[in-house]
């Protein structure tokens, strides 16, 4: 319990432990699923586990963007990379995952242009100040970073810069839940809702998970006693034989969402028939493109794109993982030939990668407690 | 991925010829520009707190709410990387910029 010194209101965050130990029925097994990477990432950096009763299993969900693209996308916008009049710009996160060929990081030691930007605007900024390049955005993310770039690419026409494009490999939580909910293999009793992607989108497209799928949802924020009160929540639904949304991060999150930022979304992209998600395969309606109307700023129709596809390494198991049917370290390469310094799949990559998050935080003190047996 | 960066907005400015509208914001004593476009139905004032995810303000917050989501980046061992984004903007520093 190493953060009760560090946060705020120790006292709360045990009484609210204490709460979810009352709440949960010894008899039952429960399954909750946060969907959030960011959340995964709290849960390992604050050993919140440790607080709940053997029962209660957190099942790490799809929502860390760096996670879920497959790698032909990657080769695909590598490729587009190669091209000498093309700089290849994109969020620190995508750097050092790996493509067949290498991470961009990789590609940019070969003498490729690869620049990282922290905000799709600064990759427009590129292309203004570059006007004998073209700046290709390497565009990742969910509802929360999607209305960004959505605002760039109406800047970029509204201003006629004609040398950027975005390669767009935004994707929507939704559908990934649905496909989550209709695997077989699946079961959940109950949701942990991300936090950021509901300030844009809002409670209300959940509400199909309690109303068809009899699900409660709580929308959570990210404080160790935020996940705690979230679970309290879904806990006091199961109990009561209850299903509906709850939002725990009201001071951040309002019901029906940021207007603005669905309407700039509606303006520039629709969704794709269907999209390749890393470890749950292909979703129908679960991704973003961007409309004929933006035609001209799509790198994917501005260049030849090879549409690669490629499947993950055999004996890593990153599906199973992602869908929560296997634990990182029961994955054959956790640990070995998959760590965070040398990821082979993308849940080792980023931070918010489950593997990753649990190689950090539960491996290295793992690891550590039995080297010093050992030694003793 | 997620990151929200609690700022207090300093000033704001309309820029271009759709008078869109940025603002410096105040992030622990770093100033940057961002962009106040994904909040025109309900645009801050200066003194205002903001939630910033990739440059834009994506919510108004409360300061005490900005105060608590720093520490929640602290305690996550985000803050570093936080800062390093904000500091990034406007491709400021963008020579320097470590790839962790």
């Amino acid at each position: 319990m190493k953060f009760v010194d560090e946060f705020r209101e120790p006292e709360v965050i045990t009484r609210t432990a204490e709460e979810i130990r009352r709440l949960a029925d010894p008899e039952r097994h429960y399954r909750i699923m946060e969907v959030c990477g960011g959340h995964t990432h709290a849960i390992y950096r604050f050993g919140l586990k440790d607080l709940l009763p053997s029962n209660i299993e957190l099942i790490h969900g799809p929502g860390c963007p760096v996670c879920v693209l497959p790698m032909g996308r990657i080769d695909d916008g590598l490729a587009i990379a190669q091209r000498p009049d093309v700089i290849f710009a994109a969020f620190g996160d995508m750097m050092r995952v790996p493509g067949t060929q290498g991470s961009p990081l990789e590609h940019k030691a070969r003498g490729v242009d690869v620049r990282i930007v922290y905000s799709p605007s600064d990759a427009l900024k590129l292309a203004r100040v570059n006007p004998d390049k073209h700046v290709m955005f390497f565009a990742i993310g969910f509802e929360t970073t999607a209305p960004s770039t959505a605002l760039t690419l109406v800047r970029a026409k509204a201003e006629g810069v004609h040398n950027f494009s975005v390669f767009c490999n935004h994707v929507t939580i939704i559908p990934a839940i649905r496909a989550i909910l209709d695997s077989p293999d699946m079961r959940i009793d109950a949701f942990i809702g991300p936090g950021h992607v509901s300030t844009v989108i809002g409670c209300r497209p959940y509400e199909w998970i309690a109303k068809d799928e009899n699900k409660p949802v709580a929308v959570s924020g990210f404080e160790p006693l935020d996940i705690l009160q979230s679970i309290v929540m879904v806990l006091r639904q199961l109990r009561a034989y209850q299903a509906k949304i709850e939002n725990q991060y009201k001071r951040v999150v309002p019901w029906e969402g940021n207007s603005a930022a669905l309407k700039a979304m509606a303006a520039v992209f629709e969704l794709r028939p269907y999209f390749e998600w890393r470890g749950l395969g292909f979703i129908s309606q679960s991704a973003l493109r961007i409309k004929d109307s933006y035609a001209e700023w799509d790198s994917e129709r501005r260049f030849d794109v090879p549409g690669v596809r490629v499947t993950d390494p055999k004996a890593a198991q990153c599906g199973e993982v992602l869908k929560g049917v296997l634990k990182p370290q029961q994955c054959k390469l956790f640990g070995k030939e998959c760590t965070p310094e040398h990821p082979v799949g993308a849940l080792m990559v980023s931070s918010e990668g489950s593997c990753a998050a649990y190689f950090n935080y539960e491996h290295r003190k793992t690891a550590m407690v039995t080297s010093i047996a050992s030694v003793a | 991925m997620c990151l929200a960066i609690p700022g207090q907005i300093v000033e704001i400015f309309c820029e271009g010829s759709d008078q869109r509208k940025t603002a410096l914001i105040d992030v622990v004593g770093v100033r940057r520009k961002v962009d106040l476009g994904l909040l025109q139905d309900d645009m801050p004032t200066p003194g205002e707190w903001v939630l910033i995810h990739v440059g834009f303000a994506m919510s108004k917050i409360s300061e005490e709410d900005a105060v608590d989501q720093m520490r929640t980046l602290r305690a996550l061992g985000e803050a570093e990387s936080a800062m390093q984004e904000v500091q990034g903007y406007g491709l400021e520093n963008a020579d320097s910029k470590r790839v962790s």
